[in-house]
Formats: structure tokens, C-alpha cells, sequence
């Protein structure tokens, strides 16, 4: 057989806990300072204004597109390539002056005027300040429910201490992969704040498998330690773990290149994330139930339950 | 025998696949070019229109591959955009305005599968082009205005019972009124109490010369309702008037309409049209001079002719009584005999006006008219949209005695009165109309998306594919099966379910569930290792293996599901689009990669005898 680690020695994963431990905390510290200090760079989704995407039929020049702009008084505008040479991105931020929903056509005519009347609209789109806010209070309530959720969930079919350690991770992994947004400047707009909410869906994914075994082994290995017993479920399931990471960051991988520049940050927050939830599931979570004292008394079924190995299976 | 499925199982696996696998079908059939057209106001579509619409293609040669009269709707399959394009144009032509006719893009469905009742996903705006918009309607202006016209009232009611009073003024939800005396105080609270519908009385207090007069929940409710149906009601008008084939005009929240567009290019052209008012006005009937003079052209200074609805032309006085901003409500009823009748209630200025005009008209007709701003799809020499305006009388009533703020017009049909009521309304908006999001995606970018987004799947898949086939070897070729299923059973449900919408995030979601579906079978595979290290014999470790996956897989899917169903709730937009493709990738995922991975590998390999298993 095939095999991506040997398994058969249990590997010591906790040994490394407190060297883990300490490389979270650091990349948790700079994250939040990030996060203080440079802020996130949140996409028109949450800030409001105009966005109107446009394609020339030559490779556009921006300086000149730049020069245009601000001779028609839009000097606030941010004219960017987008994807390719002949794709260009002009953002502006909300006006008094003018009714909003008509810039992006104001915009239009200037450029076909000033430029190349051939000129194609991709796409405009324009938000209102106020929606913007909300959508911010509604991806912060998205995941706080998300994380509450999870957390009940795993509190009533495993155990608390089992469910603060996946939580913990969950937190972990949202708040790295918000400071990496943060500290490379990437905009966040809403397919990111989506990727992030699925990142949290993949990482307890794999966190609750490594769960489920601890329960199992725990039941099944009366002699070993709490952390002997942790040491043998990673090391049970590292293979599952690193080929399900394996495989979706091939998916991811595809979805990056191929995609298309509308999702790239979605991909982006994607493929960092389930590194980042990887990580945490092996050594975040299980490390914070451990220092939590989870132990067999916990984990023991107070009812017959049709699971795990040595059970009646099912049919 | 161990690992052997009764024969339901079987069946079951097969049956779900291939109910999907045909549901998924119309997806494969594309769209072809195709012209809608609707019946707008008063026209209706018959048979005969039907006929109308095939001569007129024979006449220009154009070739349809079908002209059909279904659903209240005529729908024209045509070959290609180029003969679309005429055939628009020369319907529209023989029709003239009564009728809506609008570019559309047709699932070429097989008819055996619409019989089936089979259609392909409906595709979201980022992949099919088109406009979002998301309208606010000003709650706080529709609440004045209620208010001012309840002030309004309460002043002319308190001269006629002679309520001496210095001062009623507004404060959101509460009217102040300031009495002369307390004893005015107690006689205005014994007229006041329960007096209007909707209000409360707040301050009681029998010593205070203040009154406070409260509204209460259900009528703030019901003004804030009132105004969002008025505004969707003008927005559907209006959006009829633009000639979209599946436009979306919904209530979202407490204050907010969403319109969508799909496949519209002129987008500009559109929120003109959304953003323009409708007014109307009140004019005396000109009965000094004859219609038919201005008719054949001599349209006598002073009067203009106008067209009406349902009737010949009107002569009109060119005064303009009042315009339709003065109108607060305007109600169906019925009088004594049961007629129905429309209930006009106007504001004290419009009151005032209406009094003053019709003083000296009694017994003469005045007539309504509806005016719209209907954007002509030409534009200036500054490039700026021509607007023609459209007025229209609506109504002709004969004024029986002077009118005040209240009055009602009588002598029309239920139906007419109907109309007529939300013509009035719909003149005097409560409440103003703000876009607050737009989204506009042009057709190229939204064709692009889908390539983009199909590639992505395509690759990932093929990836996947070949990393399991290489690891799992035969086992892994079944799960490889399985994922497939589970893409055309993604596919499958996401056409069924009718208000599913497939969108760029969407298919982020199929991706991602490529990526992950593969999880459940990597667990099983895994443990039948355990199993087979354990030296337990092939069939044992295959049977050990699903079962001891099973409760794993399905708490990992059960907590990813919980996330994905939140984003859904509490998402929007894209969120929302990727949510629904990812909830239903994981329900489908257990069932392909645990019930359909074991059919086939039971009959594969189940109740043999076997040394070696090629996972």
C-alpha cells in the first residue's frame, strides 16, 4: 500500500505543542496589530461607492485614463488593470453632488468621450453607504452564529472541553486568515468574507474528525495516557488529513488560476485557510482540550451507542 | 453474505442517479434566441394575436422555429439573434403599444423533458448579464406625509366643534396638540378618543392643556406596507414599460424593493426609466369648444387635446387644478346602493385649491389625467436621454357640488374603480424611491464567468480524479464515480428546486465540493487499511471500514452543513449563492460517497472470495 507517513508508530504531534503554541501566538499577535493598525482594505462591498468595470479594445493607458478623469473632476478616482491589459477597474467613493445611481454612466460617457467611444461595460456597481455597513454587521453575525452553532454542537456530541478547543481553532484560523488580508493589503469584499465562513466549514470538518477518533481511542485504549491517546488519533487520521488538504487545494488551485479575477480573493482566502485550518486542526485544537484535562472518564458513552469499531455494525 | 445490498438498495442508487442525471439534462440543451411577448394594460393575447404574429414574420421572411401561445404569453423561437432582432422589431411594428415585447433567451429544452417538467438552472445576473437593484423606499417621508395629512385634518375638524387650540405640531409617531384651556384640553380628548382609527390618546392627564395623539403599531405598520406595495406596484408598471422577459420585483426587509433585470443592455436607459415619476393632474373638461374641430386640428388657444384610455379624445383647459402630490389617499368604496365609488382625500393645500376650483363648477365635468415619462431610446446632441411625455386622461366625472378635501368619484365600474384608486395613488407616491446597490454586469463579462467557472470545475475535477485513481487505485475509480454522480446530482437538484439561482460563487461552491467530497471516501478507504493492517480478511475490512466511518463522516458533514446553512440565512448576494451550492453538495456527497460507493463495491467485490483488495 501506498502510504504518505508510516503509521505505524504513533507519532508524538503534542510534542511539538508548546513550540505550536507559541508560532500561533506570534502569528495571532501580528495579525491583530495588522488588523489595529493597517485595518482591513474592505472592497466596495462594505464602504459603498461606484465601481465600473470597463474593456478598451487596445491595451488601455492608464496614465491617459488617469489624465481624463481628472479633467472631468473625478480626481478621487482609482483607475486600475484588471486581469488583463485591456480590462480596466475605476472605483470611486460616494458623492453628494451627483445622484449615485447615475455616476457610473457619467463616468462612462466621459471615458467614450475622452478616449475611445468603443469602449464595453463589463460591469458597474454602485452601493449605498449605509448597505455597505450592513453588510458588515451581517458577515460579523454570520460568524459569531456560525462559531455558537458549531459550538453547541460539538459541546452535546462530544464533550465541552472538546468543543472550546475546536472553537478555539476555528477563531484561530479566522483571525490569521483576516491578518494576512490585512498585512498584504488583499481587498476584502464579500466573496472573501463567504471564503472565510467556508474556511470555518472546512476546518471543523477536519477538526471533528481528529475528534472523533480521540473519543474512539480513548474507549478503545483503557491503558494509554490522555496524551498518548491524542498522539495515536493524529497520527490515525494524519494520512485522511493531509490527502482531503491535498485535494482541495488542488481544487483551490484551479479555481485560482482559472477562475477568473472576480474570485480570485475568494481563492486566495481559500487556499490560505485550509493550510491555516490543517495546522490548526492537528495542533490547535486537540492541544487546547488536552491542556483543558479532557480524559477517558469524559469521552465514555452514558448510553449504547452504535458506534466505533468493536460495536454491532450497521447494517 | 457480508457485502452484498438487498436489492432496493440497489435500486434506490440507481433511481436517485438517474431521476438527477434527467433532471440535470436540460442544462446540456443550452438557449436559443426567442422574442416574448406579453399583453400590457387592456389588451389581451387570443389566438387571433397569434395568427397576427405569424403573417408578420412571413412577411419579412423571417423563419421561427416555433411561435407559441402559452402561460399568457406568446414566445417565438427563432434560429438566430440576427433574425431576432427583426422579428422585434416587425412585432412590434404590427402589435403597436398595447402589447410588451421583449428579447429573450428560450431553454431549448426537448419537449419530452419540459413535459417532465424539466428546465435547465436558472442562472444568476453575474453569468447571464443584467442589472440588480436594490431600492430603498423612504419610510420617514411616508410617515410625514401621513402625519401632516392627519394635522391637516384635525385642524379643519377642531374649527367645525370649535376646539380652540394654539398649536398641534408633529413629533414622529405622536401628534402634539396644544389647547387653549384645560378645559378645551378635555373636550378635545372626549373627541379625540377613539375617534380615528390608528391613533391612541397618550396623555390623560386631566390637568394638562397638551394632547398627545399616538400612533399606534399597526398603523405604522401599515403605512410603511402601503407604501412598499404603492412603490412595487409603480416599479412593475414601469418595468413592463422596459420589455424584460423574467424581470424580479420583490420586497426585501422592512423598507426595501429588489428589481432585477436579466439580459438587458441598456442599462442606463433602465434606471431612467425606474428612476422617473409619474405625476397626474386635475383639469377642467373644455365643453365651450368641439372635440371634433380639434380633432381635424383646430385645437382652440387655451385647451389641448388629449387621448383617454378607454374612450374618445378629451378637450381640455390648459389650468392645471392640482397636480397629484396634493393627494394623501386614494380608496375603493361603495355608496348606498352599493355602486363603487373612489374615496379621494387630498392635504389642507390641496383641499383648499380643490375648493376654490370647483366653486363655481358645479355641474361641469373635470377630468383626471395620468402622466408618465416614457424615455424614447434616442438621445440628444449632448448624448442625453429624450424623454417623451405621456399624458393621458383617465377619468371624466361631473363635479356635483363644491369639493373639499374629501370628495369621491362615482359612476364607474368595480373594475375601472380599482384601476383608477391605484392611479391615484401611484400619482401621489407616499413615499420617494432611492437605489441604494446596483450591480450591473454586461453580457460578455456574464458569458465569460460561466466559461471561467466551468473550466475551474473541469480542472479540479480532473485533478481529483487522477490523484484518487493513483492512490486508491480500483477504489479509487469508485469513488471517482461517485464524485461525478455527485456533480450531476448537485446539478440535478440545483434545476429542481424553483428558486434555486446558480452564480459565480455558486459554482466557487460545486468546486469546493469536489475538493471535499472526495473526504468521505479517503475516511473509508483509510479505515478499510486500518482494517486489512489489522489482518482482518477483505470482506471484514470493507464492512468495518464503511461502519466506522460512518459516524465520523457524519458529524464532519453535519457541523460543515450547520456553517453553510447559516451563511444562507444570514448572507446575501454572493454569500448566498455559494452557501446553496455548498449545502447541497454536502447532503449529496454522504449519499453518493457512502450508499453509492458501496453498491458498486459490493457487487464488485461483495460476497467473493478475494486475497488482496486494490485500494
Amino acid at each position: 500500500m501506498r502510504e504518505i507517513i508510516n503509521t505505524e508508530q504513533t507519532l508524538g504531534f503534542m510534542k511539538l505543542r508548546k513550540i505550536a503554541a507559541a508560532f500561533s501566538i506570534i502569528l495571532l499577535i501580528v495579525s491583530i496589530t495588522s488588523l489595529a493598525i493597517n485595518k482591513l482594505n474592505f472592497g466596495l462591498d462594505f464602504t459603498g461607492g461606484t465601481l465600473i468595470e470597463v474593456n478598451f479594445q487596445k491595451p488601455a493607458d492608464l496614465n491617459n485614463i488617469r489624465e481624463v478623469m481628472k479633467e472631468a473632476d473625478y480626481s478621487d478616482a482609482v483607475v486600475q488593470a484588471y486581469g488583463t491589459e485591456r480590462d480596466v477597474l475605476i472605483r470611486l467613493a460616494p458623492r453628494n453632488n451627483v445622484k449615485a445611481q447615475e455616476l457610473g454612466d457619467q463616468v462612462l460617457q466621459t471615458l467614450r468621450a475622452g478616449i475611445d467611444d468603443k469602449i464595453a461595460v463589463r460591469r458597474i456597481e454602485f452601493v449605498g453607504p449605509n448597505v455597505g455597513d450592513e453588510f458588515v454587521i451581517q458577515g460579523g453575525l454570520a460568524m459569531l452564529v456560525a462559531l455558537l452553532s458549531i459550538l453547541l454542537y460539538i459541546a452535546i456530541r462530544f464533550e465541552w472541553r472538546l468543543a472550546v478547543g475546536a472553537v478555539t481553532a476555528l477563531v484561530h484560523d479566522v483571525i490569521i486568515t483576516l491578518g494576512l488580508f490585512s498585512v498584504l493589503g488583499l481587498e476584502f469584499d464579500l466573496t472573501v468574507m463567504a471564503a472565510v465562513l467556508a474556511v470555518i466549514g472546512y476546518s471543523i470538518n477536519d477538526t471533528v474528525v481528529v475528534f472523533d477518533r480521540i473519543r474512539e481511542n480513548f474507549r478503545k485504549y483503557s491503558k494509554l495516557t490522555p496524551l498518548q491517546t491524542i498522539n495515536r488519533s493524529l497520527t490515525d487520521t494524519i494520512s485522511r488529513t493531509l490527502i482531503t488538504s491535498g485535494t482541495t487545494i488542488l481544487v483551490l488551485l484551479a479555481l485560482f488560476f482559472l477562475g477568473g479575477q472576480l474570485i480570485h480573493g475568494f481563492s486566495t482566502a481559500l487556499l490560505f485557510g485550509i493550510f491555516i485550518g490543517t495546522y490548526s486542526s492537528i495542533y490547535i485544537a486537540s492541544a487546547v482540550a488536552f491542556w483543558l484535562g479532557v480524559s477517558r472518564e469524559d469521552l465514555m458513552p452514558t448510553e449504547v451507542e452504535k458506534e466505533g469499531a468493536d460495536l454491532d455494525p450497521m447494517p | 453474505m457480508l457485502n452484498k445490498y438487498p436489492l432496493w438498495k440497489n435500486l434506490l442508487v440507481i433511481i436517485v442517479i438517474a431521476v438527477a442525471a434527467l433532471y440535470a439534462l436540460p442544462n446540456l440543451y443550452g438557449e436559443e434566441p426567442a422574442v416574448q411577448i406579453s399583453a400590457s394594460r387592456n389588451a389581451e393575447l387570443t389566438p387571433a394575436t397569434l395568427d397576427t404574429v405569424r403573417s408578420t414574420l412571413q412577411q419579412e421572411n423571417i423563419s421561427a422555429k416555433s411561435v407559441a401561445l402559452e402561460n399568457n404569453q406568446i414566445l417565438v423561437r427563432l434560429k438566430s439573434d440576427k433574425d431576432q432582432l427583426a422579428a422585434k422589431d416587425a412585432i412590434i411594428d404590427s402589435l403597436g403599444d398595447s402589447y410588451i415585447v421583449a428579447l429573450n433567451l428560450a431553454p431549448a429544452t426537448p419537449s419530452w423533458l419540459e413535459s417532465i417538467g424539466a428546465s435547465p438552472m436558472k442562472l444568476g445576473l453575474d453569468l447571464r448579464g443584467g442589472v440588480h437593484f436594490l431600492m430603498e423606499v423612504d419610510m420617514n417621508e411616508a410617515l410625514e406625509k401621513i402625519q401632516n395629512g392627519m394635522t391637516d385634518s384635525l385642524r379643519s375638524q377642531f374649527r367645525e366643534e370649535r376646539i380652540r387650540y394654539t398649536d398641534i405640531s408633529v413629533d414622529g409617531r405622536d401628534i402634539e396638540l396644544t389647547l387653549r384651556t384645560v378645559e378645551d384640553a378635555q373636550q378635545a380628548r372626549s373627541f379625540l378618543d377613539n375617534r380615528f382609527q390608528g391613533y391612541t390618546l397618550k396623555n390623560n392627564d386631566a390637568d394638562s392643556k397638551q394632547v398627545i395623539l399616538h400612533m399606534t403599531e399597526q398603523k405604522l405598520k401599515e403605512t410603511r406596507d402601503y407604501a412598499i406595495s404603492q412603490n412595487i406596484t409603480i416599479m412593475r408598471n414601469r418595468v413592463n414599460e422596459l420589455g424584460v422577459a423574467e424581470p424580479l420585483i420583490q420586497r426585501q426587509g422592512a423598507n426595501r424593493i429588489v428589481v432585477e433585470l436579466p439580459g438587458i443592455q441598456d442599462t442606463a436607459r433602465a434606471k431612467e426609466i425606474l428612476g422617473a415619476t409619474a405625476t397626474l393632474e386635475f383639469r377642467m373638461v373644455d365643453t365651450d369648444n368641439s372635440v371634433r374641430d380639434a380633432i381635424n386640428g383646430r385645437v382652440p388657444y387655451g385647451s389641448q387635446l388629449l387621448p383617454m384610455r378607454d374612450g374618445p379624445p378629451q378637450l381640455l383647459k390648459d389650468d392645471i387644478i392640482l397636480t397629484g402630490d396634493h393627494i394623501v389617499n386614494a380608496s375603493v368604496g361603495y355608496d348606498e346602493y352599493n355602486r363603487p365609488q373612489v374615496n379621494i382625500s387630498l392635504d389642507g393645500v390641496g383641499g383648499n385649491k380643490m375648493s376654490l376650483a370647483t366653486k363655481d363648477n358645479v355641474g361641469k365635468p373635470m377630468a383626471t389625467v395620468f402622466i408618465e415619462y416614457e424615455a424614447t431610446g434616442t438621445r440628444d446632441a449632448e448624448g442625453n436621454m429624450q424623454f417623451k411625455k405621456n399624458a393621458e386622461v383617465i377619468n371624466v366625472a361631473t363635479i356635483q357640488s363644491r369639493l373639499s378635501s374629501q370628495f369621491r368619484i362615482t359612476g364607474v365600474g368595480a373594475q375601472e374603480a380599482q384601476n383608477l384608486a391605484l392611479l391615484l395613488r401611484a400619482g401621489a407616491l407616499i413615499a420617494p424611491i432611492q437605489i441604494v446597490e446596483e450591480r450591473t454586469v454586461g453580457p460578455s463579462l456574464g458569458q465569460e464567468n460561466i466559461d471561467r467557472g466551468t473550466q475551474a470545475i473541469v480542472w479540479g475535477f480532473i485533478l481529483v480524479v487522477l490523484f484518487m485513481m493513483a492512490y486508491y487505485r480500483k477504489f479509487g475509480m469508485v469513488a471517482n464515480l461517485a464524485l461525478f454522480a455527485n456533480v450531476i446530482l448537485i446539478i440535478g437538484v440545483m434545476s429542481m428546486i424553483p428558486g434555486a439561482t446558480l452564480t459565480l460563487p455558486g459554482m466557487a461552491g460545486i468546486v469546493l465540493t469536489v475538493g471535499m467530497a472526495v473526504d468521505a471516501n479517503v475516511l473509508i478507504f483509510e479505515r478499510i487499511r486500518e482494517e486489512i493492517r489489522a489482518k482482518r480478511s477483505p470482506q471484514q475490512a470493507i464492512h468495518h471500514g464503511y461502519d466506522s466511518a460512518f459516524s465520523t463522516i457524519a458529524d464532519a458533514n453535519v457541523t460543515t452543513l450547520i456553517a453553510a446553512l447559516i451563511l444562507f440565512a444570514v448572507g446575501n448576494g454572493p454569500v448566498k449563492g455559494f452557501a446553496i451550492t455548498l449545502a447541497i453538495g454536502i447532503v449529496t456527497s454522504m449519499f453518493t460517497a457512502i450508499v453509492g460507493t458501496r453498491a458498486v463495491i459490493n457487487a464488485v467485490w461483495g460476497g467473493k472470495k478475494i486475497k488482496k483488495l486494490s485500494v
